[in-house]
C-alpha cells in the first residue's frame, strides 16, 4: 500500500484555511496538502501521499545506507554476483 | 454481469486469451490492452472474415490488379483510425492534429509513402465554430508537414448532449514501394528492437490536465507526422522487419503484439528505454508505467543485429529520433513474452494490460 | 528525482545481495507487509537476485486486495443511487464485488468519478451542492489521516452533501492474526514504511516479542528493501527478535504527531472484514459519532449489505503465505487478471496475478502453465 513520493516543498500558501504547498517531483509540479508536516520550509523534500505530504524527509538519516555501503567496501573484498 | 460457474469452462476454452466477462461495451475496450484485443478477435475479425484484416497489422496492404500486359499492379497502403481524445485541446496539440499524424503514421510505419485523407466528422451541437476552425486549421498545417492531401470528407451533427464535442475518424492511402514488406510476424532472434526517443510524453500531458488528477508541467505533446523519418529509416536499413507506433496502451502492448504475432519472446533494458524527466515524476506520483503510457510521436524498430548501429545513426540524425535508443532483443525463448531487465539486474515480466491503466495509492 | 534514484542504484544493490549472500545459512521465510513492497519485489526482480534459500511471502498489505466484498457491494449499492458522485482512488475500479465492479457501474451509467486526493472529493461537493458526494475510504494507517482530513473540512465547511464509505484496515492486527494462524511459516517481517511514517514503531514491539519475530520496518525503493533484508536475516541468524527501523528518513518512532492527533479525533478502532481472511477483531477505523453525518454508511442505510465470498478462492491462504497461486484449483481457468475471483488476482502486485504473468504462456491445449522459474531459466 502506500504510494508515497518524496517532492521537493516550491511553495506555500493557505487555501480554505489550511496549509498547502506546491512540491516538484521531477519537473512536474503537484498542489499538495501540508496540515500534517506543519513546521515545513520551502526546500525541504517531503514524502507525498493521496495529495498530502505526511513527512519530511531526514536528510542525514537518508544518507545512512550509503555511509554503511562506504564502510561495506573496507571490511572485506566482496565480489559482486552476476544478476 | 457475472457469468454462473457451470459456464465457467467455457470462458477459458482453448483460446489462451481469456475472455472478458463484461457484457457492456467498457472504457477499457478502448485501452489498447487486452479488453481492447478481447473485443476485435470477438467482435470484428469473426464478423468480416478476411486474410488482410485478420492480420491486424497497422495498415491494410491491398494489391490493385494490374492493367495489361500481366503487369503487376501497385500495392496501396489503406488504413482508418478515430479519435475521441479529451480534452480537445491539449498542451502541444489538439484532436485535429492528432487525427492527421494517427493516420499517416499507420500508414508510414508499414512502409507507404502517404499520399492523401479522408475525413469524417462528428460534431456535437453547439460546439462554437471557432473551435472547429481552429481544429480544421491545424489538421491542414498537419496535412502541410506529412506532404498529405485531405481529399474528401463527411460531416454529421448530433444532439446537444449526445456527442461530447467533437470526433474525428481519418481514413488514409499510402503507396508501397515494390518488393517492400513488413509485418509485425518477421521479428526473428537475434533482431534488435529500437524506439524513436522519450516514451509517454503524450499520455502524461493529457493527463495533466485531467479532471481529478491534474498537475502543472511544462511537458507537451509528442503528436507528429513520423513519415520522414520512417522513409529515412528504409532508406538506411531497407532489412527492417517492421515498425509500429506505440499509441494507446503504450510501448508494452505494441511489443507483447510483437512477441505473440512473431511467436518470439522480447527482452528490453529498463536502463536503456528513454523517459523525460517529468514523464518519469508524474509517473511516480500517480504510481504509474511509462511502459503503458501512449506516445504519438514515437515508434518501434525491428531491425537485424548487423543492420542495428546503422539504423540507430540514421534514426539519431532525423529531426523526430534525437533521443533514439537500441531497447531489447528478440530471443527465442518465452515466446510471446516480454522479459524486462531492471534497474538493479532482476527481471519481470512486462504484460498487456487489461483496460486503462488507473493511478494507484498501493 | 533525489531521494529516489540513489535508492535504485545498482552498484548499492549488487552490494546488498552480495551481503545479504553471506550472511544467510539456512532457509529463512519473510513477509513483506505492503502491497507497495510487492510491487518494488515484482518490479524489480528482486527475488530473482535473493539467495535461493530465502523465501518473501507476499502479505495483506494491499487495501484494494483485503476490501471485503461486503464493502464493495455497499460501494456498488451507493454509486447506483441517482443523484451520487461516487468517488474513489484508480485502485478500487476493477475490484469485483457480488454484482460486478465499479467500473462497470459507470458503464452502465452511474456517476463514478477516480480521484487523486480525498480533498479533490471535498471540492466536488463545494462544486456540486445538489449531489451527494461519496468518497470510497481506503486503505492501511497510511491514507487515514488524509481521509480523516477530508472529512473534519468537510464538516468545517458545512458540506452535508459529503460523505465519507470508510472501510480502513490496520496492520499490526493483521500481523497478529497471521502470526496465530496454525501453520504459520513466517519468520520476520519487512514492516510496512508508510504506516509507520504516521503511526510510528511502538505497535510493533509487543509482536516482535510475543511471537519472536524480527520487524524491520522498511522503504519501498530497491535499496531500501535489500537493506530491510538484510538486518532482517542478520537478527534471524544471530536469534534476535527485535524492531529495527530501516526507513528512518521518513519514520521516527514516535510517528507523525499531528496526523495521530487528528486520526484521534476523527476515528475510532472497530472489528473489520478482510477479503479472503475473514473478520479480525479491532483491526479496522471507523467513524466516530461526532462526524455521523457524513458516514455514507448511515445516510445510504448500506449497513446491513452481507454477502458471500467465492467458495473457490482461497486467497485467504494465500494473502497468509499457506498456499501458492498454482496451487489453487481455478488458478488460470476461472480466475484471471481479466475476471478475478478474489482479492490476490484483482491487484496487479497480488501474488496471484504476479505469478500468472509468470505462467502466462500456455500452449493451448490446456497444458498446466509454465512456473515462473521454468520461463526465466535461460536468465
Amino acid at each position: 500500500m502506500c504510494l508515497g513520493i518524496p517532492g521537493k516543498v516550491v511553495e506555500t500558501y493557505r487555501e480554505h484555511d489550511m496549509l498547502m504547498g506546491k512540491v516538484d517531483f521531477g519537473g512536474v509540479f503537484k498542489r499538495v496538502c501540508m496540515e500534517h508536516v506543519p513546521d515545513v520550509r520551502l526546500g525541504d523534500y517531503v514524502v507525498v501521499h493521496v495529495g498530502f505530504a505526511l513527512h519530511s524527509i531526514d536528510e542525514a538519516e537518508a544518507g545512512r545506507v550509503f555511509e554503511f555501503l562506504k564502510g561495506m567496501n573496507q571490511l572485506d573484498d566482496l565480489k559482486v554476483p552476476s544478476p | 454481469m457475472r457469468e454462473s460457474l457451470e459456464t465457467v469452462e467455457n470462458l477459458y476454452g482453448s483460446c489462451p486469451v481469456p475472455q472478458s466477462q463484461y457484457d457492456r461495451v467498457l472504457l477499457g475496450h478502448g485501452s489498447g490492452g487486452q479488453l481492447t484485443n478481447d473485443l476485435i478477435r470477438r467482435v470484428f475479425v469473426p464478423a468480416f472474415d478476411n486474410e488482410v484484416l485478420s492480420a491486424l497489422e497497422d495498415q491494410a496492404t491491398v494489391e490493385l490488379a494490374g492493367r495489361h500486359n500481366g503487369m503487376k499492379g501497385p500495392r496501396i497502403s489503406f488504413t482508418t483510425d478515430s479519435f475521441v481524445v479529451r480534452p480537445i485541446f491539449f498542451p502541444g496539440g489538439d484532436i485535429g492534429r492528432l487525427a492527421v499524424h494517427g493516420t499517416v503514421n499507420d500508414l508510414a510505419v508499414g512502409g507507404a509513402r502517404p499520399l492523401c485523407l479522408s475525413a469524417a466528422f462528428i460534431l456535437e451541437e453547439g460546439l462554437p465554430l471557432a473551435d472547429l476552425k481552429r481544429i480544421v486549421a491545424s489538421m491542414r498545417q498537419a496535412c502541410d508537414e506529412a506532404e498529405v492531401t485531405l481529399v474528401c470528407g463527411d460531416t454529421k451533427v448530433v444532439d446537444r448532449g449526445k456527442g461530447d464535442q467533437i470526433f474525428i475518424t481519418t481514413s488514409g492511402i499510402g503507396i508501397m514501394p515494390d518488393g517492400l514488406s513488413l509485418s509485425i510476424k518477421f521479428a526473428r532472434p537475434g533482431d534488435r528492437v529500437l524506439v524513436s526517443g522519450t516514451m509517454g510524453d503524450h499520455g502524461i500531458t493529457i493527463m495533466s490536465v485531467r479532471e481529478g488528477i491534474e498537475f502543472e508541467t511544462q511537458l507537451e505533446s509528442d503528436s507528429a507526422s513520423l513519415n520522414t523519418l520512417t522513409q529515412a529509416m528504409l532508406k538506411a536499413c531497407p532489412t527492417i522487419r517492421c515498425m509500429r507506433d506505440p499509441t494507446r496502451g503504450g510501448l508494452a502492448s505494441v511489443l507483447n503484439e510483437l512477441a505473440t504475432a512473431s511467436d518470439v519472446g522480447v527482452e528490453i533494458d529498463e536502463r536503456a528505454i528513454p523517459v523525460r524527466p517529468e514523464v518519469r515524476g508524474a509517473c511516480e506520483m500517480l504510481g504509474l508505467d511509462p511502459l503503458y503510457v501512449a506516445n504519438e510521436g514515437k515508434l518501434i524498430a525491428v531491425a537485424p543485429p548487423e543492420d542495428a548501429d546503422r539504423l540507430l545513426a540514421a534514426m539519431r540524425s532525423h529531426p523526430q529520433g534525437g533521443a533514439a535508443a537500441i531497447i531489447g532483443t528478440i530471443v527465442a525463448q518465452h515466446q510471446g513474452m516480454v522479459i524486462l531487465h531492471s534497474a538493479i539486474g532482476g527481471e519481470r515480466v512486462v504484460t498487456m494490460l487489461s483496460g486503462e491503466q488507473l493511478p494507484r495509492i498501493c | 528525482m533525489k531521494y529516489l534514484d540513489e535508492y535504485r542504484d545498482s552498484e548499492a544493490a549488487g552490494k546488498l545481495t552480495a551481503a545479504i549472500a553471506k550472511t544467510v545459512t539456512r532457509p529463512w521465510t519473510i513477509m513483506e507487509v505492503c502491497g507497495g513492497q510487492t510491487h518494488t519485489i515484482v518490479k524489480y526482480g528482486l527475488d530473482r537476485v535473493l539467495p535461493e534459500s530465502l523465501e518473501l511471502v507476499h502479505g495483506p498489505g494491499c487495501p484494494v486486495c483485503v476490501t471485503s466484498l461486503e464493502t464493495i457491494d455497499k460501494a456498488h449499492a451507493i454509486a447506483s443511487r441517482p443523484n451520487v458522485i461516487f468517488c474513489s482512488f484508480g485502485d478500487m475500479l476493477r475490484v469485483p464485488g457480488s454484482r460486478g465492479d465499479l467500473l462497470q457501474l459507470k458503464s452502465q451509467g452511474s456517476d463514478v468519478r477516480i480521484v487523486y486526493s480525498p480533498l479533490d472529493a471535498v471540492n466536488l461537493a463545494a462544486a456540486n451542492p445538489n449531489r451527494q458526494v461519496v468518497f470510497f475510504a481506503i486503505g492501511f494507517e497510511t491514507t487515514a489521516p488524509p481521509n480523516a482530513m477530508a472529512v473534519w473540512q468537510a464538516k468545517r465547511r458545512g458540506l452535508a452533501n459529503f460523505s465519507l464509505l470508510v472501510s480502513h484496515v490496520l496492520v499490526p492486527p493483521a500481523m497478529t492474526a497471521i502470526l496465530s494462524a496454525p501453520g504459520n511459516r513466517v519468520q520476520g517481517f519487512l514492516g510496512p514504511g508508510h504506516v509507520c511514517t504516521v503511526m510510528g514503531c511502538t505497535e510493533y514491539e509487543p509482536i516482535a516479542k510475543r511471537f519472536q519475530v524480527p520487524v524491520v520496518i522498511t522503504g519501498f525503493e530497491p535499496i531500501d528493501m535489500l537493506e530491510g533484508v538484510l538486518r532482517c536475516v542478520q537478527q534471524l541468524e544471530q536469534g534476535k527478535a527485535e524492531v529495527e527501523n530501516q526507513y528512518s528518513r521518513a519514520v521516527r518512532q514516535e510517528g507523525n504527531l499531528p496526523a495521530k492527533k487528528l486520526l484521534e479525533e476523527v476515528f475510532e478502532v472497530c472489528d473489520r472484514k478482510w477479503r479472503g481472511v475473514g473478520s479480525i477483531p479491532q483491526s479496522g477505523y471507523r467513524l466516530r459519532p461526532a462526524f455521523r453525518d457524513h458516514d455514507a454508511e448511515r445516510i445510504f442505510e448500506v449497513e446491513n449489505v452481507n454477502t458471500q465470498e467465492s467458495k473457490v478462492c482461497i486467497s485467504g491462504q494465500i494473502l497468509q503465505g499457506l498456499k501458492k497461486p498454482h496451487q489453487c484449483p481455478a488458478f488460470g481457468k476461472e480466475c484471471t487478471p481479466q475476471s478475478p475471483l478474489g482479492a490476490t488476482m484483482v491487484s496487479a502486485e497480488g501474488a496471484c496475478a504476479a505469478y500468472y504473468a509468470y505462467g502466462r504462456h500456455l500452449a493451448g491445449n490446456g497444458a498446466k502453465p509454465r512456473t515462473r522459474e521454468a520461463v526465466l531459466e535461460h536468465a
